[in-house]
């Protein structure tokens, strides 16, 4: 499919999602928003996986540092809550990529498993400090964030939330495609394929690292003013290390490399574990069945399906002895 | 061959809305009462959420699935023992099912998250576990629609301080649960404690969910007389475990939680002599709890703690306000001024309510024996009363207005004095 019938394609799905959902039940429109704050966490997984080829296990502290962000400005100091709104997002966002560029020092340096242990444990670290700095966070108890900002547009409203959560959705999605499609992306996979390579050709791959390494900091300092404000509550618990796992393995069950796949596995993920679990009490066994099926058959996640689609028919269609050449690639 | 762009974009049009359609229920029936019981069935805490589930449905099953004259429609939802999903959850139960009241929560966290999702959606809220102190204290004006029905974390520890300095003990070390439950339960010992003339001379905090206390043991003080611990769900059975296998022979009293009936029944004969504090025991020797026990017994094959009668009594006090209100769900409002007006003759004892929505209620100091009960033969292990204190209130005996005045207890709070 061509590049052109790829972003039609995703175009036409959001235009239909922001279609429906709002006209869903408003339990419906509640899980969708907060599937929509993970697949922005997910994607910035997904800058780092997909493109870099670094598996971060600690994307969790962006979004806490965001959230926290947020939830101390709103209960102590009643900022943000009208149009400074905008003002917090923004100190978010530079606030994650702060944070991600101290922390870059120490874990760019490192690749594979190394880089894993090292996002993992200066994650933890800031959920000590979450758990830790009573003063400043209220320890386990959390922060409660009594109300939504109000600018014109009462956000109060779940279904004006879900729009505004959703923009800056599709908002972060274009953003980061354009990212990846400019050569700096291009570099990037570079990297991912073979670093030694694009050494020799003279790229300084630390700083690339570096910097996708910050961006994927202050995209999860976006998702975490959303999710404070989705949630009306940001405690350690939303800062645990499942939140980086969760929003790991979104990315693996979307498709790494993809951005889009993020936002399926979010969908996926939040859909078995907060809409099945309504259902079922077996739900743990379904979610984990779907990890384990996707990461032994679907190794490219399912937005590798239609590839593997069409090699499964390809090899069909050869076995049956059809003559004529199948086109290689539409 | 290729799906067209058409193709594709009709796929994932009718896969979306199939998902989406999974998620348009049928409006409630309105007459039923429709009541939400937010507990944690997987995670951590599982046994307790499954000990909860069981007391609410044992008196549903009793009274033929009618509170106070109305049908009931019971949602179980599961926490996961996360503050976070028990909000989605909490408003899942209002915005999909129209509860007409949600109920539940563990965690002192699950409470303060729980309770503005009751103010935000005008729903009632009726804590049965989470004993966070300060929804019922310095912070019940923002709560509106909430009421507890079992204890604050302080409450049954203010008896146990002035228990402990009766029995002569001087210096205590506290090991406790390192998270609001923890700090509220040893704040309350302390400040009695040290009031009659205890000292509280060291805090340890393991963290929440820890079972190797390994690293924490060494370090007790020797010179202290007594230990005061505060373990929830399953480090419980593990600490005394541990603690007698490290040869410290320090005697123990504990918040009740230590040494909920369900594990005591399990536990090894090390527990024996052990004492905690709380208000209700499996084995309280009243014709209501016997036949409760064994009610219990006969239909889950286990001992009920204190998770289970929590529930089992809220249900009751469900029961009677309704019954009160005529048969129906009066509106929120209402409804929690009703259950105020209470006066509950419930398995753990006579219950009341004060002016801050909180109960009042017997305290029993509780010691570990074995001994054969309820007309059974084989010895088993249970928490014989030992002393009862009547008509607790969350404040004890330090009046309502002096008692708001200081800060709720912290890991800081009361600020520890005779520690080194």
């Amino acid at each position: 499919m061509s590049q052109k019938a790829r972003i039609l394609t995703v175009a036409a799905v959001l235009l239909v999602l922001a279609f429906i959902i709002p006209l869903s039940t408003s339990f419906v429109v509640l899980l969708a928003t907060r599937a929509l704050v993970f697949a922005i966490l997910a994607m910035s997984v997904d800058i780092l996986l997909g493109f870099a080829g670094l598996a971060s296990l600690g994307q969790a502290a962006y979004l806490s540092v965001g959230a926290y962000l947020t939830a101390i400005l709103a209960s102590k100091y009643q900022f943000g809550l009208g149009w400074d709104f905008w003002l917090v997002v923004l100190l978010a966002i530079l606030l994650g990529a702060a944070t991600a560029a101290v922390f870059g020092l120490f874990a760019v340096r490192a690749t594979g498993v190394y880089f894993l242990m090292i996002t993992l444990a200066l994650g933890q670290c800031v959920w000590g400090l979450a758990y830790r700095w009573n003063s400043l966070t209220n320890g386990d108890n959390g922060i409660n964030l009594t109300s939504r900002p109000n600018f014109g547009l009462d956000l109060t409203n779940e279904r004006t939330f879900f729009f505004l959560v959703f923009g800056f959705f599709t908002v972060t999605l274009l953003m980061l495609y354009v990212l990846v499609r400019s050569p700096f992306g291009r570099s990037l996979e570079g990297i991912r394929e073979r670093e030694l390579r694009m050494q020799i050709l003279g790229y300084n791959t630390w700083l690339h690292k570096y910097i996708a390494f910050i961006i994927a900091g202050g995209v999860g300092g976006l998702s975490g003013v959303l999710w404070a404000h989705t949630n009306g509550l940001v405690s350690p618990d939303t800062v645990v290390l499942t939140t980086s796992v969760d929003a790991l393995l979104m990315v693996v069950l979307g498709g790494a490399g993809s951005l889009v796949g993020a936002g399926i596995g979010s969908a996926i993920v939040f859909g078995l574990r907060e809409y099945l679990s309504t259902l079922v009490p077996w739900w743990q066994y379904v979610l984990g069945g779907v990890y384990v099926l996707t990461i032994l058959y679907m190794p490219m996640g399912l937005m590798g399906l239609p590839a593997w689609i069409r090699q499964w028919r390809a090899a069909q269609s050869r076995s049956a002895g059809d003559q004529g050449l199948l086109p290689a690639q539409s | 061959m290729t799906y067209n762009l058409a193709t594709r974009a009709g796929f994932a049009l009718v896969s979306a809305c199939l998902a989406l359609t999974a998620g348009l229920a049928p409006a409630a029936a309105q007459h039923n009462l429709r009541i939400g019981l937010l507990s944690p069935m997987t995670g951590f805490l599982s046994q307790t959420g499954q000990d909860m589930t069981h007391g609410f449905q044992l008196y549903l099953e009793e009274h033929h699935g009618m509170l106070g004259g109305a049908k009931v429609d019971l949602i179980v939802e599961d926490t996961q023992g996360k503050p976070d999903t028990a909000v989605t959850k909490a408003k899942k139960l209002v915005l999909q099912d129209h509860v007409d009241m949600f109920i539940g929560g563990v965690l002192a966290s699950t409470g303060y998250a729980l309770a503005p999702v009751s103010t935000e959606e005008k729903t009632v809220y009726i804590s049965s576990i989470a004993a966070a102190d300060d929804l019922t204290q310095r912070q019940l004006d923002k709560y509106p629609y909430f009421i507890r029905t079992t204890w604050t974390s302080s409450q049954v520890n203010h008896p146990l301080g002035q228990w402990a300095c009766e029995q002569g003990y001087k210096k205590a070390v506290a090991i406790a649960a390192d998270y609001a439950f923890g700090y509220e339960s040893v704040g309350g010992f302390q400040k009695a404690f040290e009031a009659c003339g205890g000292k509280v001379i060291q805090k340890i905090w393991p963290p929440l969910g820890n079972k190797d206390f390994g690293p924490f043991i060494p370090t007790i003080k020797s010179d202290a007389d007594v230990i005061y611990l505060l373990m929830v769900g399953p480090m419980a059975p593990q600490f005394p475990k541990q603690l007698r296998e490290a040869g410290v022979k320090l005697p123990i009293i504990a918040g009740g939680t230590s040494y909920d009936d369900y594990n005591v029944a399990f536990d090894s004969d090390v527990v024996i002599g052990d004492v905690s504090a709380l208000m209700y025991s499996a084995a309280l020797q009243t014709p209501k709890n016997e036949t409760f026990v064994k009610a219990f017994r006969s239909k889950y094959n286990e001992v009920p703690g204190y998770y289970a009668e929590a529930n089992y009594t809220t249900a009751q006090m469900v029961d009677e306000a309704i019954a009160k209100s005529g048969g129906k769900f009066p509106g929120a409002e209402q409804f929690i001024k009703t259950m105020l007006g209470l006066k509950i003759d419930a398995v753990r004892g006579p219950v009341a309510f004060d002016d801050m929505r909180n109960p009042v209620e017997n305290i029993y100091i509780r010691k570990v024996e074995k001994t054969a009960l309820f007309g059974d033969t084989k010895p088993e292990l249970w928490n014989i009363v030992i002393k009862t204190y009547p008509d607790v209130g969350q404040f004890w005996t330090y009046g309502k207005d002096a008692f708001l005045k200081q800060p709720v207890y912290s890991r800081d709070f009361p600020p520890c004095k005779y520690c080194e």
